[in-house]
C-alpha cells in the first residue's frame, strides 16, 4: 500500500468539503473493496477521508411504503434489522449472502451501491425493487445510477448518504456464489410491486447490472415459476472467465430467476 | 505519521504510526500482540480476526487509524489470567486444531458466533459461520465439535456469574 493522508471527518458537509480541498482524494466507507485493491497498488488515493466518524450516515427508517437505509449501514445490520427482515425479507436475506460474518461487519451498503462491482449484491437490490439512491447533492433513481463497469451517475465530490427502497408486494435474491470469493457469478433479484415486475441480474453482465425485459415481460401474465420456463438469457453481452463461461452464466441467469420467483411466491 | 489511541484487551493503547498501518500490523509491530496471524492478507483466511467494539472483523482489512477510540480484543484478552477461556479450553479439549495458525481466529470467529446465535449450536450454523475462517490442517471436524461445546461452557459460566 502506498502511503496517503487520512482524514476523519464527523459530518456530510465535513467530508463533501475535504473532497472539494483535497487532491486525489478517495472516500472509504467498509473499506473491503478499496483497501484490499490499495494493497494490490491498483489504487493509489494521496488522500483518504474515512465516513466512519459520520453518524448520520447510519441507521434503517420504515415507513408504510418504503426502507431507507444509511450509507454507512453495515450489512450485518441490514441482515439483522426486524424492519427489513419485516419489510422486505429479500434484502435482509441477501445482504445475509455477502461474504462471511467479519466481512458483513465492515462491509457497508453504500460503499456496495458506490463501487458498483459487477458482482455485488445490493445492484441487483436496488435496480430491481427500483430504489432511490440519495446523494449529497440530489435523488437519483437506480435505473439512471448504474451505468457500466465500476461507473456510477455519481459526479466527483458526490457522496452516497442513504438509499431508499420502496416495499414491494413480493421479492426474492437467488444467487450461485463463487465458493472462494462469495461474490454472486448470477445473482437474480425478481421483485412484483403494483405497477411492474422487474428482474434484474447481477454477476453475469459485461457493463455489471441489467434488467432482463424477456422474463419481466413473462412474469407479467403470471407470477409464477412456471411461466419462465423454457425461457433462456442470450449468451451475448454475458461475462465469461475461468470461473464460469458465457453460456454457463447464460444457463445461470434462467436457473436463478426460477428459483428467485418460486422463493418469492413461497414466502407466505 | 498520525496518533492513535484505542483500548486493547482493556488497556489503553498509543501508538504514532504511518496512515497505512493496518490494525493487524499494528497489533503485532508496535504492541507485539503476536496472537493475531496474517494468513491471506486477502480478507479471506480468517486467521486475523479479532474483536473490534464487539464484533468479529478482519484486522487485515482496517486501517489501524480507522480504530480511534475503538475497543479492540484479541486472543491475548480471552484467557482470565493463567484460565483458558471456555472457548479455547474447548479446542484443547476437542483438539480442534492441528498446527495452530488458524486456531487465534478460528477461537475469536467462534465468540463471535456465541454472541450473536447463543450457546445452543447446531452444526449446520456453526458451519455456516465459520465461512471465514479456513483452516487447511484439519477439516474442520474438531473445530466445529469444539465451538458447539465451547458455546455451551459459555453459558454455563455466565450462568455460575450470575449465581455467585
Amino acid at each position: 500500500m502506498y502511503a496517503f493522508a487520512y482524514h476523519r471527518p464527523t459530518s456530510v458537509r465535513q467530508a463533501a468539503n475535504l473532497l472539494g480541498k483535497l487532491d486525489e482524494a478517495k472516500i472509504v466507507a467498509g473499506g473491503h473493496t478499496l483497501l484490499p485493491t490499495m494493497k494490490q497498488r491498483l489504487a493509489a488515493p494521496a488522500n483518504l477521508v474515512d465516513l466512519n466518524g459520520v453518524n448520520e450516515l447510519r441507521g434503517i427508517e420504515r415507513s408504510g411504503r418504503s426502507v431507507t437505509i444509511g450509507a454507512m449501514t453495515t450489512h450485518a445490520e441490514v441482515a439483522e434489522s426486524a424492519d427489513v427482515k419485516a419489510a422486505i425479507p429479500a434484502l435482509a436475506e441477501l445482504a445475509e449472502m455477502i461474504g462471511d460474518p467479519a466481512v458483513r461487519h465492515r462491509g457497508t451498503i453504500g460503499g456496495s451501491v458506490a463501487n458498483n462491482d459487477p458482482a455485488a449484491d445490493y445492484p441487483a437490490a436496488c435496480l430491481a425493487l427500483g430504489a432511490t439512491i440519495v446523494t449529497n447533492k440530489r435523488k437519483i433513481a437506480a435505473d439512471e445510477y448504474f451505468k457500466g463497469l465500476f461507473e456510477t451517475a455519481l459526479g466527483d465530490g458526490e457522496i452516497v448518504t442513504k438509499v431508499s427502497f420502496p416495499i414491494p408486494q413480493k421479492a426474492a435474491y437467488m444467487k450461485f456464489r463463487n465458493p472462494a470469493s462469495r461474490y454472486a457469478l448470477v445473482g437474480v433479484f425478481v421483485a412484483k410491486r403494483a405497477a411492474e415486475i422487474r428482474v434484474a441480474v447481477t454477476g453475469a453482465g459485461q457493463n455489471g447490472v441489467f434488467r432482463w425485459a424477456a422474463a419481466e415481460e413473462a412474469l407479467k401474465k403470471r407470477f409464477a415459476a412456471k411461466s419462465l420456463e423454457g425461457l433462456a438469457h442470450p449468451a451475448e453481452g454475458l461475462n465469461g472467465d475461468i470461473h464460469a463461461d458465457v453460456t454457463y452464466r447464460a444457463h445461470l441467469i434462467g436457473v436463478m430467476a426460477r428459483r428467485a420467483v418460486a422463493a418469492a411466491t413461497d414466502r407466505e | 505519521m498520525a496518533a492513535v489511541s484505542m483500548t486493547v484487551n482493556g488497556k489503553a493503547v498509543t501508538g504514532d504510526i504511518e496512515p497505512r498501518t493496518l490494525l493487524v500490523q499494528f497489533l503485532r509491530e508496535n504492541l507485539r500482540l503476536t496472537g493475531t496471524h496474517v494468513g491471506c492478507d486477502t480478507s479471506q483466511c480468517g486467521a486475523c480476526v479479532v474483536h473490534m467494539d464487539g464484533r468479529a472483523i478482519k484486522a487485515c482489512t482496517i486501517l489501524a487509524l480507522q480504530c480511534e477510540r475503538a475497543q479492540v480484543t484479541t486472543i491475548e484478552g480471552l484467557a482470565n489470567g493463567a484460565e483458558l477461556h471456555p472457548m479455547q479450553a474447548a479446542f484443547r479439549e476437542h483438539h480442534g486444531l492441528q498446527c495452530g495458525f488458524c486456531t487465534p481466529g478460528m477461537i475469536m470467529t467462534a465468540v463471535d458466533i456465541v454472541n450473536r446465535k447463543g450457546n445452543s449450536l447446531d452444526e449446520h450454523t456453526i458451519r455456516n459461520e465459520l465461512e471465514g475462517n479456513l483452516c487447511r490442517c484439519t477439516g474442520y471436524h474438531n473445530i466445529v465439535k469444539a465451538i458447539a461445546a465451547g458455546a455451551q461452557a459459555m453459558g454455563h459460566g455466565l450462568v455460575a456469574q450470575a449465581a455467585e
